[in-house]
C-alpha cells in the first residue's frame, strides 16, 4: 500500500487493529502512537540529557586530572584541610536518597500514592540535609581565607600546625593549591546547584502527586526524575575520593 | 531551458482550506504552539532578523578595510565590530541555521510523524535561543565586547574591560537552546518513524541532521562548562585558566576546541543533507552511494571529535600532539570528498534542469570543495603555522561556511519554500539572485585568499597599503554580496501574497514532504504514512502517479 | 530476585516477523531497539543500596591505608564499580533497551576522546614528568 493512496483513502482496518482495539490511557500526547512509544522517547530523552550533563562534568573532571597531576603536593595539603567526616556523611546522606528515589520510582510503578509520596518527602529531606552540611562546608572554608580569590591565604599550607603530619609547602607550591579550591569550588558548586534544582523539581512532583497521576500508570516524570538524581549521586560519588581523600595517611 | 516543475493551473488552484498557518489565530497562537512547523517559522524569521544584524558588522568590517589606515574607527571599535559579527553569525545564525528552521519543519514530516518526540522542549528551544539573542543585544547596547568569537584566555579573562560575561551567558543560553534542538532530534529519529520507514529510507536529510544532532548533544556541553569558567574567572576569582594561580590558558583552548571544531560539521552537515534533496531532485536520479553519503555524515561526526587541536598548532602544544592531530585532521577531509564525489555521480547521466535551488547547490559544491581543500592545507602542520592567523583562514573559513553553509540553506529555502508557504518564490528574480551570490561571494573571499597567503593578518584595522587593491576588490564584493541576499528577503515577503500557487508537489519530489498538501495541516499527515519504498524512488513516483490518474479517469 | 514484568496485551513479542517492516508496528514493538518495561524490586534495591554503604566505607578506609601510587587507582575503581551499579539497577540500564546501553557508552567514550586527546598533548609537552 502507497503513502499516495494511504491520504487519499482510508486505511485498512486489519493494518490498524492495535490502533483501535485500547483507549488511549489519559497521559498519552496526541502525537505518539501509543503509550509505550511515548514512555520510551521519554526516556532516552532523559538519557540524552544525562549524556550532555557527562560531558559538562566532564570538562572540569578532566581540569581535575591535569592539575593534579601538575600540582599534586599542593592537591595533597588542599584536600587535608577539607573535612573529610563530612564528605562522608554526605557521602551516605546522598546514597541514601538515591536509595529513596529508587523506591519512590518503584512506589510509583506499583502505583502506591502513600509510599510515593512518603520516599518522595524523604528524598528532599536527605537532599536538603546534604544542602546543609554542604554550607558547614563552605563557610569554614571562608573561614579559613581557603576561598580563591583577594582573601585568599596561602599561610596555613606554608606554615602547617605543628602536632600534624602536614608536609609544610614551599610559596610556590602553597599558591598552586587556589587551583585546587578553584575547582573544589566550581565542582561542589555545580554540583550543589544540581541538587537545588533537583530538589526544586521534587517538591513539584511531590505537589502534583496528590492528585494521584503518578499512581495510576504515569510513572514517567517520577522515573526520568529519578535518572536525573541518580546522576546526580554519580558526579558526588566520583568527587568524594578525587576531592576529600587525596592522600590521607 | 527544459523544467521539472509543474504547477496547478493557476486559473483554478487555491491554497487549501485548511493549513498550520491558518488553523489558529492571534500572536499568542504562535508564540505558545507546540506545532513544529510554526517553531520553524519563528526560527526563520528571527535567524533571519539575526543574519542581518551580524551582516551590518561584516559590512563595517569590510568599510574599514576600504583604505590601509584605521580611519574609519578607532582600533577597539574595531575589535568589537569582528567580534559581535562573530559571535552572531556563529551562534545565532550559522548553527540553527538550517536544523533550526528547515530541519524542525521537514524532519517529523519525512520520517512520517506528527510531531517531533518532546513540542514543548522544541519550544523551549526557541525561547532559549531569543533569550540568548536578547542577551547579545543587551551586550550591543552596553558597548559591546572584543574578544573575538573565541573567547582566548587570559586576554578575555584578565585583560578586557568590555562585556564577556553577558555574551558568556548569551553563548550559555543559546548552547543550551541547540541542546535541546539536537536532542529532540534524535528522540525523534529514533522513535517517532513511520512504519516502513527503516534508517536506510530515511532521506539524506535527515541522516545528516542527525548526525549534527549528535554533535550538538555531546560537544555543546564542554564549550558551555568553559564559558561558564571563564565566566566565574571574571567575577568571583576562580581560577582554572589563570597562569597567576598556576592554571594553564591552553586548557581553555582545548575545551573550547573540543566543542567549536565539532561546531563546525553542526553548522555545514544540516546544509550536506539539503544539498543530497536538491542534487536528487533536480537530476531526477537517487543519490548515487546512498549508504556512503549517510554513513559518510556519522563518519564526519565521528572524526570531528578527534583533530580539534589544529586550532591550537602555534599556541604552544606539544610538536608530537600537533602531529597527531595533523595526520587526524587529513582523516575528515575522506567523508567529505565521499559526499562531493557521489554528489557528482549522482548528476551524472541524470536529467538536469537548473531551477534556483539547484543553482545555489552547484555554488555550494564549487566553493565547499575549494573551502574544503584549504582547510587540508591549513590542517597540514607546516603549512598552518604559516598561514593561521592570516587572512588565508578568514577566507577558508567563509567559503566553508558562507559559500558551503550559506549557500545550502539558500538552497534549502528556495527548494521547499512552496512546502513552508504553499506559494512559488518568483523564478527569473531568484536566479538571478543565486548567480548575483555566487559572484559577490567569489569577488569577495577570493582576494582574501591571495591577500593572506602574501601575509595579512587577521584582526587588525589598519594594514599595509600594498594590500589595498585586494582589500578593495573584496569591499566591493561584499557589496554585491549584500543585494544578494537583500532579493531573498523582498522576492519572497512578496511571494508570500502574489506568488503562483505551488501544488503538494512543485518539484515531483519523492520525499514524503512533497506527498502531503502545501502548506501542510497542523496534524501533517490524516493517517499514518505507511512507506514502502526506497528514498529517491522515481519510478516508485511515476507508478503512484499512472495509479492516481486511472482512479481519477 | 523477583522481577515482575509488564506486558501490554496488545503487543506481540518481539522479534516477531521483523523483517516484515511494512507492518504497522506503533507500538515499536519488532524494533530491536525495543525492550519490555521492567519493575525492578525493593529487595535489589536494598541489596545495592547495601553494596554502596560499604564501597563507601572502602574508599573511605582505603584512603588511610598507604599503598603508594595505587591509591588513586584503587579510589577510582572502587567509584567506578559504585557507578555501574547505580547506572545497571538504580537507572534500571540492566532492564533497558540496546539503544539506552549505547547511549550510555557514547557519554563515557566521547569524555575519555576528551581526556585522551587532550592528554596526548599535555603528556609529550613534557616528557618525564608525568
Ligand atoms: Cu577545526
Amino acid at each position: 500500500m502507497s503513502l499516495a493512496s494511504t491520504i487519499t483513502n482510508p486505511p485498512e482496518p486489519e493494518i490498524h487493529a492495535s490502533h483501535d482495539v485500547h483507549e488511549h490511557p489519559f497521559y498519552q500526547k496526541h502525537h505518539f502512537e501509543t503509550a509505550e512509544q511515548q514512555r520510551e522517547a521519554a526516556s532516552f530523552g532523559m538519557w540524552l540529557f544525562l549524556l550532555t550533563e557527562i560531558m559538562f562534568f566532564g570538562g572540569l573532571f578532566f581540569a581535575y586530572l591535569l592539575y593534579r597531576n601538575w600540582y599534586y603536593d599542593a592537591f595533597v595539603s588542599a584536600s587535608n584541610s577539607i573535612n573529610m567526616v563530612m564528605g562522608l556523611i554526605n557521602t551516605i546522606v546522598l546514597i541514601g536518597s538515591s536509595f529513596t528515589m529508587a523506591m519512590a520510582v518503584w512506589s510509583a510503578e506499583v502505583r502506591n500514592k502513600k509510599l510515593l509520596q512518603i520516599f518522595l518527602l524523604a528524598t528532599v529531606v536527605l537532599g536538603f540535609a546534604f544542602l546543609g552540611i554542604k554550607t558547614g562546608e563552605y563557610y569554614d572554608k571562608f573561614a579559613e581565607h581557603h576561598v580563591p580569590g583577594a582573601s585568599f591565604d596561602i599561610h596555613d599550607f606554608v606554615h602547617p600546625q605543628p602536632g600534624t603530619n602536614e608536609k609544610a609547602l614551599s610559596v610556590d607550591m602553597a599558591n598552586k593549591t587556589q587551583i585546587f579550591f578553584s575547582l573544589y569550588f566550581a565542582m561542589t558548586g555545580v554540583h550543589a546547584l544540581h541538587m537545588i534544582i533537583g530538589i526544586g523539581i521534587l517538591i513539584g512532583l511531590l505537589w502534583y502527586s496528590r492528585s494521584g497521576i503518578y499512581t495510576e500508570g504515569y510513572v514517567q516524570p517520577i522515573e526520568n526524575f529519578g535518572l536525573y538524581w541518580h546522576f546526580v549521586d554519580i558526579v558526588w560519588i566520583f568527587l568524594f575520593p578525587l576531592l576529600y581523600l587525596i592522600n590521607r595517611h | 531551458m527544459s523544467t521539472i516543475v509543474s504547477l496547478p493551473d493557476q486559473t483554478t488552484a487555491a491554497l487549501p482550506k485548511r493549513t498550520y498557518i491558518n488553523n489558529e489565530h492571534g500572536i499568542l497562537s504562535w508564540l505558545l504552539t507546540a506545532d513544529h512547523k510554526r517553531i520553524a517559522m519563528l526560527y526563520l524569521v528571527s535567524i533571519t532578523f539575526f543574519f542581518f544584524i551580524g551582516g551590518f558588522f561584516a559590512g563595517m568590517v569590510r568599510l574599514e578595510l576600504l583604505t590601509p589606515a584605521g580611519d574609519l574607527m578607532a582600533a577597539d571599535t574595531y575589535n568589537k565590530m569582528f567580534t559581535m559579527h562573530g559571535i552572531v553569525m556563529i551562534f545565532l545564525f550559522l548553527v540553527p541555521s538550517v536544523p533550526a528552521t528547515l530541519g524542525n519543519f521537514l524532519i517529523p514530516i519525512m520520517i512520517g510523524a506528527k510531531d517531533l518526540a518532546f513540542p514543548k522542549i522544541n519550544l523551549l528551544s526557541w525561547y532559549l535561543y531569543m533569550a540568548g539573542g536578547i542577551f547579545v543585544l543587551t551586550t550591543l547596547v552596553l558597548g559591546g565586547v572584543d574578544t573575538g568569537w573565541t573567547f582566548t584566555t587570559p586576554l578575555s579573562t584578565h585583560y578586557l574591560n568590555t562585556h564577556v560575561v553577558t555574551t558568556a551567558t548569551a553563548i550559555f543560553i543559546a548552547g543550551f537552546s541547540s541542546i535541546f534542538t539536537g536532542l529532540n532530534f534524535i528522540v525523534t529519529i529514533h522513535r517517532m518513524r513511520a512504519p516502513g520507514m527503516t534508517w536506510f529510507r530515511l532521506p539524506l536529510f535527515v541522516w545528516s541532521n542527525y548526525a549534527a544532532s549528535v554533535l550538538m548533544v555531546l560537544g555543546t556541553p564542554v564549550l558551555a562548562i568553559a564559558i561558564v569558567l571563564v565566566a566565574l574567572e571574571r567575577t568571583i576569582g576562580i581560577g582554572v585558566f589563570d597562569p597567576t594561580k598556576g592554571g594553564d590558558p591552553l586548557l581553555f583552548q582545548h575545551l573550547f576546541w573540543f566543542y567549536s571544531h565539532p561546531a563546525v560539521y553542526i553548522m555545514i552537515l544540516p546544509g550536506f543533507g539539503v544539498i543530497s534533496e536538491v542534487i536528487s531532485t533536480f537530476s531526477r536520479k537517487r543519490v548515487f552511494g546512498y549508504t556512503a553519503v549517510a554513513f559518510s555524515s556519522v563518519a564526519i561526526a565521528v572524526f570531528g571529535f578527534f583533530v580539534w587541536a589544529h586550532h591550537m598548532f602555534i599556541m604552544g602544544v606539544s610538536n608530537y600532539s600537533a602531529l597527531v592531530f595533523s595526520l587526524l585532521t587529513m582523516l575528515v577531509a575522506v567523508p567529505s570528498a565521499i559526499k562531493i564525489f557521489n554528489w557528482s555521480f549522482t548528476m551524472q547521466k541524470g536529467s538536469i534542469t537548473f531551477e534556483t535551488p539547484m543553482l545555489y547547490a552547484f555554488g555550494f559544491i564549487g566553493l565547499f570543495t575549494i573551502g574544503g581543500l584549504t582547510g587540508v592545507f591549513l590542517g597540514a602542520l607546516g603549512m598552518d603555522v604559516m598561514l593561521t592567523e592570516t587572512y588565508f583562514v578568514v577566507a577558508h573559513f567563509h567559503f566553508v561556511m558562507v559559500g558551503g553553509m550559506l549557500m545550502a540553506f539558500l538552497a534549502g529555502i528556495h527548494f521547499w519554500w512552496p512546502k513552508l508557504t504553499g506559494r512559488m518564490y518568483p523564478e527569473s528574480v531568484s536566479k538571478l539572485a543565486a548567480i548575483i551570490t555566487f559572484v559577490g561571494f567569489i569577488l569577495t573571499f577570493f582576494p582574501q585568499f591571495v591577500v593572506g597567503y602574501l601575509g595579512m593578518p587577521r584582526r587588525y584595522h589598519a594594514y599595509p597599503p600594498e594590500f589595498q587593491v585586494l582589500n578593495v576588490l573584496s569591499t566591493a564584493g561584499a557589496t554585491v554580496l549584500g543585494v544578494g541576499y537583500m532579493l531573498p528577503l523582498l522576492y519572497l515577503a512578496w511571494s508570500l501574497k502574489y506568488g503562483a500557487i505551488a501544488g503538494n508537489n512543485p518539484w515531483q519530489a519523492t520525499g514524503l514532504e512533497w506527498q502531503i498538501q502545501s502548506p501542510p495541516l497542523t496534524e501533517n499527515f490524516i493517517e499514518t504514512p505507511i512507506v514502502d519504498h526506497e528514498a529517491y524512488d522515481y519510478e516508485w513516483l511515476e507508478r503512484t502517479k499512472e495509479r492516481e490518474l486511472q482512479h481519477v479517469g | 530476585m523477583s522481577d515482575q514484568v509488564t506486558t501490554n496485551n496488545s503487543l506481540k513479542p518481539i522479534g516477531a516477523e521483523q523483517e516484515n517492516l511494512d507492518m504497522h508496528d506503533a507500538p515499536n514493538v519488532m524494533n530491536p531497539e525495543h525492550v519490555a518495561h521492567h519493575i525492578v524490586s525493593p529487595v535489589v534495591y536494598l541489596m545495592i543500596f547495601g553494596i554502596l554503604m560499604v564501597g563507601t566505607a572502602l574508599t573511605a578506609g582505603m584512603a588511610y591505608v598507604p599503598l603508594g601510587p595505587f591509591n588513586a587507582p584503587v579510589a577510582l575503581a572502587i567509584a567506578c564499580t559504585k557507578a555501574v551499579f547505580v547506572v545497571l539497577f538504580f537507572m534500571h540500564v540492566k532492564y533497558s533497551s540496546k539503544l539506552v546501553k549505547l547511549t550510555v557508552s557514547a557519554g563515557v567514550f566521547t569524555f575519555l576522546v576528551l581526556c585522551m586527546m587532550s592528554l596526548l598533548d599535555y603528556v609529550s609537552r613534557a616528557w618525564g614528568r608525568w
